[in-house]
């Protein structure tokens, strides 16, 4: 199904929660909401997942306007919450259960579906176990399942990994790729950038409540004009006149003295590398250390807010 | 079934599945009421069937005067089924008063039957009896007076004392006035201890509301296609169910062990326990609608409670508040709610008594839902 998010605006009091969110998400297709803490993810979710009114704009259920309370075509989301919203006291089955219950499933289609669900979060023999009893990533992953026992189309997860570890991480990426695959439409918000790059077709990224790009992880790159970074470190710090004759070097966009470490920005690394060598080579200086880095969503951030994911 | 009710359904089984899971809950909503109950059940007299004996109030005598007149009333006195007399001098007497070991202390002068002869007949001056009392008991002072001026006109009447002859001019029969059985004080302390536990409960359930929205339970109960019906009306029919429980646990116990019987109208009291129990489901909703934060809603929630409880007369029957308190607390609705139970139990009353404590209970609890669904944040977390 298709998920259009169309000029979202929402306030509390006098605070922008969301200034301006538009994007559109297809079957099939994992759509990266990634920003800070605070940049409106959660809230642009609530509006999506229909728990918010939004103070304008709207979403759209294949074409189909996107109501709050019982509307109907709630039925084609599920919403995994930021918080791990579960029965602690009751079993991993009755909460499969209660959720069920909750979009109207009982009898032997509730069986059914709440097996499929353990079967595919790997849960199967922990059904009889109280989520308490459970890791943080299992608790992840019996959430996850008690979104997916109506079989929603369109499936929401709010940064879903917080406080899991990597092998759990693993196992719920590995799930929603199962999920993408069958067709249906998912946005992750998140703001791992590391997640995104794993998960995503397509990243929309979000600051104080507006999107800032919306673009496949490749267009983002490319778009953003970021760059490569090759790390060097040498018996002595190359002088002035040798970082100014490497900031000559064909394709060369930045190079900073970092301590002791010469650092130089490039948009191609294969071509530019050798040539700093060089060039650095015929004026003595002596490599000990190398390393280099694709550019990625982290820089693409930082070109476009002037700060890092991490440092907001 | 349809997919609404079968979510009603699913929310009800929630509630009720967490409750009886929920140890604590359990015993604080079902053990607590019934030995509290039995304690001030038995301190207020018991099944009234001759169990409890009734308490003699410890009484110290001086007597200065040392004459046939106040040997006669010590001896009258000592004889009187509500006093415990002890004879001693009266500076022991003062202290064990003070101490609280006395209730009070009467200390007839010497000259005193000489005096008190002669003043009844309007010759000299009437001799002057202390009575030592303990201020934080007054009424003791009212009590004891009254039955030394009881037993000193008897003494004092007879005709070695004065010529003619006085005597009380009627005897006094006491009778129980119930159409029931006779009164059972366990009765009246499990109707109030119910209902002052079943309200806790409810509380209990209004912050539970408040817990589910900030741990974002309640984010994905909103996310389903759910009125607000639903969503809020499966918790008024759950929390009731459990009331409705509780007090059929109860009352069990409270008629197998302490011999409490439905007197009046079986019908009556169902009218009443279900009418009570939308009130303590209501009032839980009002709290969570009303509430921000879990401990202070706690805390004002439960002073709250305590004080309708209060005024309800769960603690003390309500016919022993002033005049004006009587009235006032006849718009508190656990007033209705302990009348209503302590109608259909030991009052042993008809089912036209118990329509109009339930009419009152229903309107209560419809005005709480009201301000709950209109005071309740359902875009909040």
């Amino acid at each position: 199904m298709h998920l259009v998010a169309d000029h979202l605006q929402k306030k509390f009091g006098a605070t922008t929660a969301v200034a301006e969110v538009s994007f559109a998400a297809a079957p099939g297709e994992v759509l990266g909401l990634l920003g800070p803490n605070g940049a409106g993810k959660s809230t642009t979710i609530s509006m999506v997942a229909g728990l918010t009114t939004p103070d304008s704009g709207s979403v759209q259920i294949d074409g189909i306007r996107l109501g709050i309370g019982a509307d109907p075509s709630k039925r084609h989301l599920g919403l995994v919450t930021q918080e791990i919203a579960l029965l602690e006291e009751l079993t991993a089955r009755m909460n499969l259960e209660f959720f069920g219950g909750l979009y109207g499933l009982a009898g032997r289609t509730l069986k059914v579906r709440i097996d499929a669900a353990l079967a595919l979060t790997s849960l199967a023999d922990r059904a009889k176990d109280p989520p308490k009893e459970f890791s943080g990533g299992m608790r992840r992953r019996l959430n996850i399942a008690c979104a997916l026992l109506h079989q929603p189309q369109i499936l929401l997860l709010d940064e879903p990994t917080v406080g899991v570890d990597p092998q759990s991480r693993n196992a719920i990426f590995e799930t929603i790729e199962v999920l993408a695959g069958e067709g249906r439409t998912v946005v992750y918000t998140t703001h791992y950038m590391e997640e995104v790059e794993r998960l995503c077709d397509r990243v929309v990224i979000i600051d104080h409540g507006r999107v800032l790009a919306d673009d496949t992880l490749a267009g983002l790159l490319a778009n953003a004009a970021v760059s490569n970074r090759l790390t060097l470190k040498y018996d002595l710090p190359p002088d002035g006149a040798a970082q100014a004759e490497i900031r000559g070097v064909a394709g060369v966009t930045r190079v900073d003295l970092e301590g002791s470490e010469l650092v130089v920005c490039a948009a191609d690394l294969g071509l530019a590398a050798p040539r700093v060598l060089e060039r650095l080579a015929a004026r003595g200086y002596r490599c000990l250390e190398l390393t280099s880095r694709r550019a990625n969503l982290e820089d693409v951030f930082l070109t476009l807010t002037g700060r890092t994911l991490r440092d907001t | 079934m349809s997919p609404s009710l079968t979510a009603f359904r699913a929310l009800v089984r929630k509630d009720l599945a967490l409750f009886i899971r929920d140890r604590r809950a359990l015993v604080v909503s079902v053990l607590t009421p019934i030995v509290v109950a039995a304690f001030f059940g038995f301190l207020f007299g018991g099944t009234g069937a001759g169990g409890n004996p009734v308490s003699r109030l410890p009484v110290g005598i001086t007597d200065l005067d040392d004459s046939a007149l106040t040997k006669a009333v010590l001896e009258s006195l000592g004889s009187d089924a509500s006093l415990q007399v002890q004879v001693l001098p009266e500076e022991p007497a003062q202290q064990l008063v003070r101490s609280g070991k006395l209730r009070a202390a009467i200390v007839f002068p010497a000259g005193f039957e000489a005096a008190a002869t002669g003043a009844l007949v309007g010759n000299g001056h009437m001799p002057e009896v202390k009575l030592l009392y303990d201020p934080s008991q007054s009424i003791i002072r009212s009590v004891v007076a009254s039955l030394l001026t009881q037993h000193v006109m008897q003494r004092i009447s007879r005709p070695n004392f004065i010529a003619s002859t006085l005597s009380l001019p009627f005897t006094l029969e006491s009778i129980a006035a119930t159409t029931g059985p006779r009164y059972n004080s366990y009765a009246h302390s499990f109707a109030g201890m119910s209902i002052q536990f079943i309200l806790f409960m409810g509380i209990d359930a209004g912050v539970a509301l408040l817990l589910m929205r900030q741990e974002g339970m309640w984010r994905r109960l909103r996310a389903a296609p759910l009125s607000r019906g639903v969503l809020l009306g499966s918790r008024v029919v759950s929390t009731a169910l459990i009331s409705m429980a509780i007090l059929a646990v109860v009352y069990l116990v409270a008629g197998l062990v302490f011999g409490v019987r439905i007197a009046g109208s079986l019908p009556g009291f169902v009218m009443i326990a279900i009418g009570f129990s939308l009130l303590a489901a209501t009032t839980g909703l009002m709290i969570s609608s009303l509430g921000r934060s879990v401990g202070a809603t706690r805390g004002v929630a439960m002073f709250s409670v305590l004080i309708l409880v209060m005024l309800g007369g769960a603690w003390v029957p309500a016919f022993l508040f002033p005049e004006w308190l009587q009235q006032v607390t006849e718009f508190v609705p656990t007033r209705w709610a302990v009348d209503g139970l302590d109608g259909m139990t030991w009052r042993g009353l008809p089912l036209q008594a118990a329509l109009m404590p339930a009419a009152v209970l229903l309107g209560w609890s419809a005005v709480f839902a009201l301000i709950a669904v209109w005071r309740f944040d359902w875009e909040g977390n």
